[in-house]
């Protein structure tokens, strides 16, 4: 007899285990499958250990600036394979976490591979012993994805890094060149850079950042500049040339080819899904643009499949994922609150020196789909708690419908931006116009007024700036 | 101390009211148990009555058309024994004297008998740009929350709401009264999310009149709304699946034939209801036609006597219409609409001849009735009508 189920998830990561403890929790009897690691990506090799790793990239140039402040700090140094220690002790608590709320929440974890096996059943097949077939009504995939491989890039561990061996360095690389500047290439680029790598920075589209707001992306080019980073977009790498401790790339920017050496290169292009070893080529499941094809609830062409996050269609966020995780669960428990995810409500953040947030629709987006938009910014410059703090380089930009005052979009570079953007994703959520951004009492001193300011500016009221 | 008068919750529901008029004047002796003032709500205007008796000492709320709600204290007693004196510092701060009603937030999210309405302050934004009642709205959000989705879908456009709509001539504007909001609010309701079906039928009164007047030489005068009342009630008797309303998870069979019959009132559309109107002879069903078409003109019904009825009548016959389709009156399943008696040429084995035709248009939702038993509810309505002896139960 094979063990039966409600709810078999296969994948943990931010979208598996958030989707088998809510189903737990609505009493659904619920089994998760894990190849790997409890927790996925996200929590070991993704946007927890790389805060890590930020943090103390944050701390050492606070303390590199400690005069500004009036401290003494002499003998101000880093030790790599400590600060990667920590950077790996956060993952492994964390992860003990996920293993003992989905034990407190009765969700049986197996170890292995899960695979679809007909109508309602999963094989498991764990790393050793033999495989078990479980029989549920409903699967959730959350399988994620991994980097997307490029010919002539491909990573090797050694010379050419993915976001694994780019967060467990042994030493510091003296030059780095980073391709790619989504969110991952441009949190390494800024971690390496702080701590004193050379970095060259290479995007193919014409502005790093590219998803942020043009305004918000040139002004984070021109603050890594300033620190000292090299950019190169509308570039592309060529090849890789690589050499005992060293890679030779040919990279192709404004029609000219350059030639140039560095120690190590980070490729951080984008995921490719997990779609492969599933068992869905028996299914009616259909891939679109390698990524699982769902309706708004997730369920995929084959009933009783669904699938969720990195493996489906993008924003490729942990927070996405959770939050399909949860709309997809409670729709199969049949729970009238389900309620769909708006994708212009998902906020994105990346964790640079200085860092960027935002959510919803950039100026140029909104501008483009016809909407007559006011448009407010208020700088840290004006800020006084900005000042205090040391931090006065940064912009809140605010990007309003002018006719119904609906909050189309809110765009941030500088410290904390990315604590802060929930605010703006609070207000969008609950539909709130500027009148109630007016309205809202924002505390003095904080980081925060700039969001108060910059949706008075957008309608001509801010106090503290002319 | 002076007693309070608060705003009572006069009907089931009722959330706030407006005080129409006030029936004593400061300083004026009240009994226990007598009328001081009349209140507005959406469906009717209802007495207030003295607790106990005094003198009226003081009015908190005029009746200045601004609705307040249940539990505001509209006025003071003083006791016998206390003179005007006591009334400072009653009721705490209420008793400062000039009450305009306390202002209200978002006029458009006002539905009294469902009381606040929940939506975002973007879906209220959308919703004054294009000129929505809110209230009409199913709300998608958390709990039931009205949010921008929900404003997009039901209405037209924001651009085509922003033509300016002003005569050149100008306007007068008319604040809307309790009643005419809910009106408003119930008969969008109805038509937006009711399936409607429409079945038409013309009877022949040649010989109903005969018999009426007939009746009236006799000294029985009834008029020909009250045959069409009693014809109703005694073909829902024989098709009792029209008498029916939709309940959302399921459909509800009336046990007993309670008619409602709209009255126009100067304020606006009332439906007073007739109750197992099947049973009453035709003098009582006359009788009591008459009380409750005056009760509804002067503002006078109770809410027993408009809640609960089971099919509506709609008549416009007086006016000269020749065949209207009338909005279903919720959760009724169907409402008749009555034309004028006229003389018509009638078709008649091969000849034309003149008769007295009337035609009626029977309004029907389609979820709890289908068409077959509309038609039937209608034949029978013909047949009696036509044969009009079967409407005779005199006493």
């Amino acid at each position: 007899m094979s063990k039966r189920f409600d709810l078999i998830v296969i994948g943990a990561g931010p979208g598996g285990y958030v989707a088998a403890i809510r189903a737990a929790q609505l009493g659904l009897s619920t089994a998760i499958v894990e190849r790997e690691h409890l927790g996925g990506i996200c929590l070991n090799w993704g946007c927890i250990p790389t805060k890590a790793l930020l943090r103390s990239a944050d701390v050492y140039r606070q303390m590199m600036h400690a005069a500004d402040y009036g401290l003494h700090a002499s003998g101000i140094g880093f030790d790599i394979p400590a600060m990667v220690k920590r950077s790996r002790d956060v993952s492994a608590r964390l992860q003990s976490g996920v293993k003992q709320l989905l034990a407190k929440n009765k969700v049986t974890v197996l170890e292995g591979s899960g695979r679809l096996a007909g109508k309602g059943s999963v094989t498991v097949t764990p790393a050793q012993g033999t495989a078990q077939t479980l029989v549920a009504a409903n699967v959730i995939i959350a399988t994620g994805a991994r980097p997307r491989l490029l010919p002539g890039l491909e990573p090797d561990g050694r010379l050419v890094w993915t976001y694994r061996e780019a967060m467990t360095p042994q030493s510091l690389p003296k030059s780095l060149l980073v391709i790619g500047s989504g969110a991952i290439g441009i949190e390494f680029a800024s971690f390496y850079r702080t701590l004193g790598s050379t970095v060259t920075v290479v995007e193919v589209l014409d502005r790093i950042l590219p998803l942020e707001d043009e305004e918000i992306s040139g002004l984070a080019r021109k603050s890594f500049e300033k620190q000292g980073m090299t950019i190169l977009t509308g570039a592309t790498v060529k090849s890789l040339k690589r050499h005992a401790d060293s890679v030779t790339a040919a990279i192709e920017a404004g029609g000219r080819m350059v030639e140039s050496e560095f120690e190590r290169v980070i490729v951080a292009v984008g995921t490719s899904a997990n779609v492969e070893n599933l068992g869905l080529e028996k299914t009616a499941v259909r891939i679109e643009k390698g990524r699982i094809a769902t309706d708004e609830w997730c369920a995929t062409a084959e009933p009783g499949v669904h699938a969720i996050g990195d493996v489906v269609a993008g924003p490729w966020l942990a927070h996405k994922a959770s939050h399909e995780a949860i709309l997809c669960v409670e729709h199969i428990a049949g729970l009238a609150s389900a309620h769909l995810l708006d994708r212009e409500r998902i906020p994105g953040c990346t964790y640079c020196h200085p860092q960027v947030a935002s959510i919803g629709l950039t100026e140029q987006q909104a501008r483009a789909r016809g909407r007559e938009v006011k448009v407010g910014r208020f700088p840290f410059v004006a800020n006084g708690k900005a000042i205090a703090m040391g931090e006065t380089e940064g912009l809140v930009k605010t990007v309003f419908d002018a006719g119904s005052g609906e909050l189309l979009g809110a765009h941030m570079i500088g410290a904390e931006v990315t604590e802060l953007i929930q605010g703006f994703a609070l207000g969008k959520t609950l539909e709130a116009t500027e009148a109630e951004f007016f309205a809202t009492v924002f505390p003095h001193p904080t980081l925060s007024e700039a969001m108060h300011e910059a949706a008075l500016s957008a309608f001509g009221r801010a106090i503290h700036y002319a | 101390m002076p007693i309070e008068i608060k705003l009572p919750a006069v009907i089931a529901g009722m959330t706030e009211g407006v005080v129409a008029r006030w029936l004593k004047a400061p300083g004026d002796a009240i009994a226990a148990g007598e009328t001081i003032a009349e209140v507005e709500t959406d469906k009717a205007v209802l007495e207030i009555t003295a607790d106990a008796a005094g003198v009226l000492g003081r009015i908190l709320v005029e009746a200045n058309g601004i609705a307040v709600p249940v539990g505001t204290p509209i006025g003071l007693v003083l006791l016998a024994g206390e003179s005007a004196a006591a009334l400072e510092g009653a009721g705490g701060a209420q008793s400062k004297p000039p009450v305009a009603a306390p202002p209200r937030a978002a006029p458009a999210a006002s539905t009294p008998a469902a009381g606040r309405v929940f939506a975002s302050p973007l879906a209220r934004r959308l919703a004054v740009e294009r000129g929505m009642e809110l209230g009409a709205l199913q709300g998608s959000g958390p709990h039931g929350r009205i949010v921008r989705l929900d404003v997009e879908r039901a209405g037209p456009s924001a651009t085509a709401a922003a033509v300016p709509l002003t005569a050149p001539g100008g306007y007068t504007e008319q604040p809307l009264s309790q009643m005419r909001k809910a009106i408003a609010r119930r008969l969008t309701e109805a038509k937006q999310s009711v399936p409607h079906f429409y079945l038409g039928i013309d009877c022949e009164l040649d010989r109903l009149q005969a018999l009426r007047a007939e009746m009236t030489a006799a000294g029985k005068k009834i008029s020909l709304n009250d045959c069409i009342v009693r014809a109703v009630a005694l073909a829902l008797r024989q098709v009792p699946a029209a008498n029916a309303a939709w309940a959302g998870d399921a459909i509800r069979f009336h046990h007993d034939v309670d008619i409602a019959v709209a009255v126009a009132t100067p304020k606006g559309l009332l439906t007073p209801v007739l109750r197992r109107a099947d049973a009453k002879p035709l003098s009582v069903l006359a009788r009591e036609l008459k009380t409750l078409a005056e009760r509804a003109r002067d503002g006078k019904l109770k809410p027993e006597d408009y809640q609960g009825g089971g099919f509506t009548i709609s008549n416009l016959g007086m006016y000269g219409v020749r065949e209207f389709a009338a909005i279903i009156n919720p959760p009724q399943a169907c409402i008749l609409a009555v034309g004028a008696a006229e003389r018509r040429p009638v078709v008649r084995g091969e000849a034309i001849v003149a008769a007295t035709v009337m035609s009626c248009t029977l309004s029907v939702d389609h979820r709890a009735v289908d068409g077959a038993v509309g038609a039937q509810f209608l034949a029978a309505f013909r047949q009696l009508i036509e044969a009009p002896l079967s409407l005779l139960k005199w006493e």
